[in-house]
């Protein structure tokens, strides 16, 4: 006996041709306009900032997102890798084979009608196909939610400048947490001013190798203001948060003290003998964008 | 801590002249550069019709659109947004830039290392720092995308840019040794132990 649907339960029906145009979209959107928990976070490191190059610095970033929103251009050259997160809630019915074609297809669309820099090589000819598209590129990462007829469509162009700045080390038990601090100190100190600050610095915690640094990322695209679900996960992101605003490295590396809006945990189990950490880095211009289809139509925000 | 305008190409005293801290916003020229056009160059004996002697060069690539060439748009390239890459991954290609092809002026983000500083002290040479991520400013610096060469490698050709008023931008490393970059470097390292120390995290600790 097979059941296709729940009885009684109308599922919310999404078209590929409905993702594909969101994901155009989504691609554009989120290099033009920054999301505000960002621009609030802008704000702040401005008011707390004391060194006088540091503050010219911030406000030539804030002028920038002005000027991107009047003059309706991208935020920054880097239009990135592009990432779509897709979180499916449930009774939608999607077909998956065409949502992950439709995302590729209003990935190109954008590089091609607005059009954005492809920024996506072969990695091994280097070869650009000017589509922003490649072998596994755009990446999509798929998840399941409990929304009742809702799909969630975020969309990330990770920077490379930052993207550069990942670092893992799979640690022992016997390093402790303490190394755990300690690597993050010292890699968000070697990336000093390549990586574009003020930065949201990523930390995955736990998990395996590739689980770790897929944490990494969801901490340093989480929206600002957001905590570690985790208790001693936010703990730690508070503590960090607070050192590595102390080390002094500032604004694009030039010195202050406003070198990240924030750090983020995220932390998933590991293995008894297993200790990973994870960083990765998420640049001033942290852009997002997402649409939330649900059966009253589709919302885009950040 | 002075402010400077200068006219593309410039003379090595223009250059000897600009001290970290010092501000300086360009005028004339301007040639976009970065990792594939710098490699093609360097590793692969490429070599570029423009003359770079005295000139500026950015870590760009920069999004443009096609369109038929005209007056306004000779190259049939129109600029859509003309920001700044990370300078650190083209470190090695500063001295052969200088000893080359004649560039006096590096503008990126994030600083270069140790290597380069030495070329400037030698050469003559100085890096601007522009604030990254502030293309969609940097672009209203931009007049004009002239010329444009070694196109097979778009968008990491070689290219021309007319500029007015581009900056103010922050000489970052300068002719005398001076690198703001090592100086923050040095003190972000001088604080290490004390922040490591607070996290409870100092070396040797475990917990």
């Amino acid at each position: 006996m097979t059941f296709v649907s729940r009885p009684g339960v109308e599922p919310l029906r999404i078209e590929p041709e409905a993702i594909e145009e969101a994901a155009k979209l989504l691609y554009i959107r989120a290099c033009k306009i920054l999301p505000d928990d960002i621009k609030e976070g802008f704000a702040r490191l401005d008011v707390a900032e004391t060194d006088a190059t540091a503050k010219t610095i911030l406000e030539t970033m804030i002028r920038n997102i002005g000027v991107a929103e009047q003059m309706d251009n991208l935020l920054c050259q880097d239009t990135g890798i592009p990432i779509f997160n897709v979180l499916i809630g449930r009774n939608v019915a999607v077909d998956g084979w065409a949502l992950k074609q439709a995302i590729a297809r209003g990935t190109e669309r954008a590089t091609k009608e607005h059009p954005l820099r492809s920024s996506v090589v072969h990695p091994i000819t280097r070869k650009n196909e000017h589509t922003s598209c490649g072998e596994r590129v755009p990446v999509i990462n798929i998840d399941f939610t409990d929304r009742d007829r809702e799909l969630r469509l975020e969309m990330i162009p990770k920077g490379s400048g930052s993207e550069n700045g990942s670092f893992l080390q799979m640690l022992i038990p016997a390093d402790g947490v303490a190394a755990v601090k300690r690597f993050v100190i010292d890699r968000v100190m070697q990336a000093g001013g390549k990586v574009c600050p003020p930065t949201i610095v990523g930390v995955g915690v736990g998990g395996t190798s590739d689980l770790c640094m897929h944490l990494a990322k969801m901490a340093a695209t989480r929206p600002l203001g957001t905590r570690c679900a985790d208790a001693e996960g936010a703990k730690l992101e508070a503590e960090l948060s607070e050192a590595v605003n102390s080390l002094g490295i500032g604004p694009q590396g030039l010195g202050g003290d406003g070198t990240a809006f924030a750090v983020h945990v995220e932390t998933a189990a590991t293995h008894i003998t297993m200790n990973p950490v994870a960083v990765n880095i998420q640049c001033h211009s942290a852009r997002r964008a997402s649409a939330t289809f649900t059966p009253d139509g589709i919302q885009v925000g950040f | 801590m002075a402010d400077h305008v200068l006219t593309t190409p410039v003379s090595e005293a223009d250059i000897r002249k600009l001290r970290i801290g010092d501000r300086v916003t360009l005028e004339g020229t301007l040639f976009g550069i970065r990792d594939a056009t710098q490699i093609h160059m360097f590793d692969r004996g490429r070599r570029t019709k423009f003359d770079l002697r005295g000139h500026a060069v950015i870590h760009t690539a920069p999004n443009l659109r096609r369109v038929e060439p005209s007056a306004e748009h000779p190259t049939g390239y129109a600029p859509v947004c003309v920001g700044t890459t990370t300078s650190d991954r083209m470190e090695r290609f500063t001295r052969p830039l200088m000893e080359r092809e004649g560039v006096r002026i590096i503008i990126g983000k994030g600083g270069l290392r140790e290597d380069s500083l030495r070329a400037f002290q030698e050469l003559g040479g100085v890096y601007l720092a522009v604030v990254g991520g502030a293309a969609a400013l940097e672009t209203t610096w931009i007049e004009q995308l002239e010329d444009v060469d070694l196109d097979d490698l778009n968008p990491e050709s070689l290219y021309r840019f007319r500029i007015k008023g581009f900056g103010p931008l922050l000489v970052g490393m300068d002719s005398h040794g001076g690198s703001l970059y090592a100086r923050v470097q040095a003190d972000v390292a001088a604080r290490r132990q004390a922040v490591l120390e607070k996290l409870g995290a100092g070396e040797g600790a475990r917990a």
